[in-house]
């Protein structure tokens, strides 16, 4: 992984996601140990539109490697009011640091910054296109839950349609395989075709799409929650009927397994009752915690950066 | 319908029907200014209708990509001494670039300036031409 930019998951193999998947573990229990591992290294998050939780949750990763972080927030506090291009703006960037996170509203934007930067660019999230370290944080999630991301049923609910975390989610699940969706969504707000096949290209994936969140939760190892906005519905009625059905409660969480793990990609609404939030199930929180995670390990991996005890943890976990 | 048979140039056949601007356009053949004719919505075994375009000047050059882009289907005809003395389909191509734009107003090729319009060929489900920057379908 070393040098390279990430703009999508499909840049990441299987064996690197797992390979990160291994050394966010690794750096939630040794942090003393990884405290140094990007001595000297300064990081740019270069967030043309706010997002307040991506870019700290970036720029904490870096800075709990020993490393430093510049850049702004806002593309008002940009060069880019003077007119300048993304690629212009990266040529220039990639003189002052060893690696870039870009946000930015424009869909494929990280790409462009990718192809002008002479420094490893991980895409912060391109307008509604892709956001992969969001995915990287879900599946860490899993794999902290469960101690693995796969022969799992998982049920997707809310925002099916323009959820682009959840598409992302399912199409990387995919290439892990044995995994089992179940897909809680209003008839209006219904999984893309391109997604369903994509999981019925899978033979070791199945599908299945309802309506109804009760009658399938207590089925779930994972339910992945997601906003039903207003907008997306043509009229009030329909909406006023539908959102309470996709909001999760104690009340349907009681029909939940013991053991099940509730995520969300956060910012929620109301979408989550708050009473859900003292819940041992609710895993929401702890999402964010693996995304800084996923990001520190990430962010050394393509820098080149070694977490100093990771080999040898890595092979005492293969050995053992 | 008959049109007389062209000597030196080629017969674009096959072409879906009514499309045949659209592909001389896009093939940058000005019908203002090139000796050409057009036959349109004409009868097709294979297809029930179909365009023709022919094309009476040997030095006339068809970009086959372009034209696997725009009419997957059409043939072409070389003629020589009004005899066909080659014949070629197109392929489609694997990648596109600064033929078609991206629909796209959320697509960053909207604003950054000097970007190249890139369409890759997307097999996942059917055939589709998408945006290498947002993966938008390409609209023809």
């Amino acid at each position: 992984m070393v040098g390279m930019s990430v703009i999508t998951l499909d840049d990441l193999s299987v064996a690197n996601i797992t390979t990160l998947l291994n050394k966010a573990r690794y750096i939630d229990t040794h942090r003393r140990e990884v405290a140094h591992t990007c001595d000297g290294r300064v990081l740019a998050t270069l967030f043309y539109e706010p997002s307040t939780r991506t870019r700290l949750s970036f720029e904490t990763a870096m800075l709990r490697l020993g490393g430093q972080v510049i850049g702004f927030a806002g593309a008002q506090l940009a060069s880019v009011t003077k007119g300048e291009s993304i690629s212009d703006t990266l040529k220039t960037v990639s003189n002052y640091v060893d690696v870039v996170a870009i946000r930015h509203p424009k869909e494929g934007a990280a790409l462009v910054a990718a192809e002008a930067a002479s420094v490893p660019v991980i895409n912060a999230g391109d307008g509604g296109h892709m956001h992969p370290t969001q995915t990287l944080a879900d599946l860490a999630t899993l794999q902290s839950r469960f101690g693995r991301v796969n022969d799992l049923t998982i049920g997707l609910c809310g925002d099916l349609t323009f959820g682009r975390t959840v598409h992302s989610l399912i199409e990387t699940l995919c290439r892990f395989g044995n995994v089992r969706f179940i897909l809680i969504s209003p008839k209006e707000l219904r999984t893309p075709q391109y997604v369903l096949n994509r999981i019925n290209a899978t033979p070791s994936c199945s599908y299945e799409e309802v309506s109804d969140l009760t009658s399938v939760i207590g089925d779930l190892d994972a339910l992945y929650m997601t906003r039903v906005q207003k907008e997306r519905f043509f009229n009030e009625d329909d909406y006023l009927r539908l959102r309470d059905t996709y909001i999760l409660d104690e009340a349907k969480l009681a029909l939940a397994k013991p053991d099940m793990a509730v995520l969300h990609p956060l910012p929620r609404v109301n979408e989550i009752a708050k009473d859900v939030d003292n819940d041992p199930r609710a895993a929401y929180f702890e999402q964010v915690k693996n995304g800084m995670l996923m990001r520190m390990a990430l962010e050394s991996s393509v820098l080149g950066d070694t977490l100093p005890g990771f080999d040898a943890f890595e092979n005492k976990e293969v050995a053992a | 319908m008959e049109v007389t048979s062209i000597q030196d140039g080629i017969i674009i056949d096959h072409v879906p029907a009514g499309t045949a601007l659209k592909v001389l356009e896009y093939l940058s053949i000005n019908p203002a200014s090139t000796k050409l004719a057009l036959i349109m919505n004409t009868d097709s075994h294979r297809y029930g209708t179909k365009d023709i375009i022919k094309i009476e000047d040997p030095d006339t050059a068809i970009d086959l990509d372009v034209l696997g882009l725009v009419a997957r289907s059409a043939t072409v005809d070389v003629i020589h001494g009004g005899r066909i003395v080659d014949k070629m389909t197109p392929t489609l191509p694997e990648r596109v670039v600064n033929v078609i734009t991206c629909v796209n107003p959320r697509c960053v090729t909207t604003t950054e300036p000097g970007i190249d319009q890139v369409f890759y060929l997307d097999r996942t489900d059917g055939e589709a031409y998408r945006c290498r920057y947002c993966d938008e379908e390409a609209e023809f």
